[in-house]
């Protein structure tokens, strides 16, 4: 190994320390943001580094020069543009989008190498059904989260059995290419089969289970480029994407764990509905409760301690401002409040922390399942927006489609507010219990009008 | 087995250790940017896209190199900064 080759090693090593080091500082709130800059300064030097390895090995002819770097030219500038513009509403979508493309990188890396060696032939192969499969597979999640595809679950006729065909069909071309050294060209039917999987696989998901997709989608990428990583025996690539697999794995487990579903079952698909559940039983059934902004804001502002919970509905509604500006309000008027966060609350891991957060939420009263739960029998009000089967107390009990999942204590407030547009039912399809205690109001309004209402009768309560 | 994919394994099984250990540790509070960040990681496939250009000598190996290079610069310059944006917003009370 010359010296050089002992300097970029290095390097490269160091590289991979700093990206630790920023997801070691992505455990609080307060090193965060310094954290991803450790972890980007850490990338800018790995990517500096190859350019010099690049230059000085003289080995990239003018065309594939001027390929690579128009091709980073325009991805940058995409990626630029798409990071700066994109509403925090839509931060699922963009970065399934992202982990699209990192898969589909990794994939064209094992497509367009000449493997040397069976170790480049084995994981190229496996580089390329992975990267390939995530790569559609997040296009498609990335539509559905945009509304682009639809959000229910779309079962296509035979898909099972086309996955598992496309499996036999990808697996006996990759023992080909790894077996037998058929043409690299094979690869590229492995990539099909990959492909088209990917899209099987993914359209029969339903929205409510878009937070497990991703997270999945994610490990995948990471493996993805960690193949690739095998496939050039570059050490970054590999410690990089055992990370991200890491990183992904721990969030997939824990997504499903808060949904009470094996991840099988939400590969399996065909749960849930999608988004708009629409099927209004009716403002007004004979065992609900009804109030007005008027009495809601009364109450809130006598209450000493109120618990704000927000569901996918204040999310759909773009309301996080307005959720944020009531508690401030009440915050002034000397109300502790906090948030109580449900996992699987917005679509994607810690979705509704991010919308909260826009809306200067201090982050300080964001609080998780394990730490709202024991606080909620000290609550005078909870007030629930636009969450729906995460506070259905019907968890508690077997033989039901929610029983086990973890659920917000909500019941054990002294008093419960809902808004919430209708009495329709959210993913689970089942009545939610909640709404029918007789310590719980309902407040039918969509959320951002409600919470709008709510704030004025506070406001003119209060002067 | 090659001594090479031997070292090859272990970086990636310690890799993964490493990663499940600093990981698990990061509140729900940070998991949107948590996972953004990470993609941003996985975007050091650029630098795998970078080593490929030296071996690519065919007019379809170039249109490859360019498409992957632009999803590879995609991935790695959008991820950074839409997490420093989401993480920007995460103020303290004070």
């Amino acid at each position: 190994m010359s010296g050089f080759d002992t300097v970029v090693h290095l390097i490269y090593l160091l590289c991979a320390t700093a990206f630790v080091i920023g997801l070691h500082l992505m455990n609080a709130p307060a090193t965060a943001r310094r954290g991803n800059q450790v972890s980007a300064a850490g990338m800018g030097v790995a990517i500096l580094t190859t350019l010099a390895v690049l230059i000085k090995g003289g080995q990239v002819d003018a065309w594939a020069a001027w390929a690579l770097g128009l091709g980073a030219a325009g991805g940058t500038a995409a990626g630029l543009i798409a990071a700066r513009v994109v509403r925090m509403t839509a931060m699922p979508q963009l970065v399934s989008l992202f982990n699209a493309v990192g898969g589909g990188a990794a994939a064209l890396i094992a497509l367009g190498d000449r493997p040397a060696s069976t170790q480049a032939e084995v994981t190229g192969v496996l580089d390329v059904l992975i990267g390939a499969l995530t790569f559609s597979g997040s296009l498609i999640a990335s539509g559905k989260l945009a509304g682009r595809v639809p959000g229910r679950p779309i079962t296509v006729p035979l898909g099972r059995a086309a996955v598992s065909g496309l499996a036999v069909v990808a697996a006996g071309l990759g023992v080909l290419v790894i077996g037998l050294d058929a043409p690299v060209t094979a690869l590229y039917g492995v990539a099909a089969c990959a492909l088209a999987a990917g899209v099987l696989l993914t359209l029969p998901i339903g929205g409510a289970d878009m937070p497990v997709v991703i997270s999945l989608l994610n490990a995948c990428t990471g493996t993805a480029v960690a193949m690739a990583g095998f496939v050039l025996e570059s050490t970054p690539l590999i410690i990089a994407g055992a990370l991200v697999g890491a990183a992904g794995a721990i969030l997939t487990k824990l997504m499903a764990d808060a949904m009470n579903r094996p991840i099988s079952a939400i590969i399996a698909g065909g749960y849930g509905t999608g988004d708009a559940v629409t099927v209004a039983v009716g403002a007004g059934s004979a065992a609900v409760r009804e109030i007005t902004a008027d009495d809601a804001a009364i109450q809130l502002a006598y209450a000493a301690k109120v618990m704000i919970v927000p569901g996918y509905g204040l999310a759909a509604a773009q309301a996080q401002h307005e959720a944020v500006a009531l508690a401030q309000a009440l915050t002034s008027h000397g109300v502790e409040v906090t948030y109580a966060i449900h996992p699987v609350a917005g679509r994607m891991p810690g979705h509704m922390n991010v919308l909260l957060a826009e809306a200067n939420a201090p982050y300080e009263q964001l609080q998780d399942l394990e730490e709202s739960n024991p606080a909620f029998p000290r609550t005078d009000v909870a007030l629930v927006i636009g969450a729906n089967d995460v506070t259905n107390p019907a968890a508690r009990r077997p033989g039901n489609p929610v029983s086990g999942m973890p659920i917000l204590d909500v019941d054990k407030a002294k008093s419960v507010i809902v808004i919430k547009r209708s009495l329709g039912h959210g993913y689970a399809g089942i009545d939610n219990e909640l709404y029918t205690e007789p310590r719980t109001a309902m407040l039918f309004a969509d959320a951002k009008a409600g919470l709008t209402a709510l704030l004025t009768a506070l406001q003119a309560y209060a002067r | 087995m090659s001594p090479l994919l031997l070292a090859d394994l272990t970086v990636f099984t310690l890799g993964l250790l490493v990663g499940f250990e600093v990981i698990s540790k990061v509140p729900a509070t940070l998991h949107t940017p948590l996972m953004s960040g990470a993609n941003a990681i996985h975007g050091v496939v650029l630098v795998g896209v970078m080593l490929l250009a030296a071996s690519i000598s065919t007019p379809a190996g170039y249109a490859l190199l360019a498409v992957a290079a632009f999803f590879a610069a995609m991935n790695v310059a959008g991820g950074y900064v839409v997490t420093d944006r989401m993480l920007a917003m995460f103020r303290s009370r004070s």
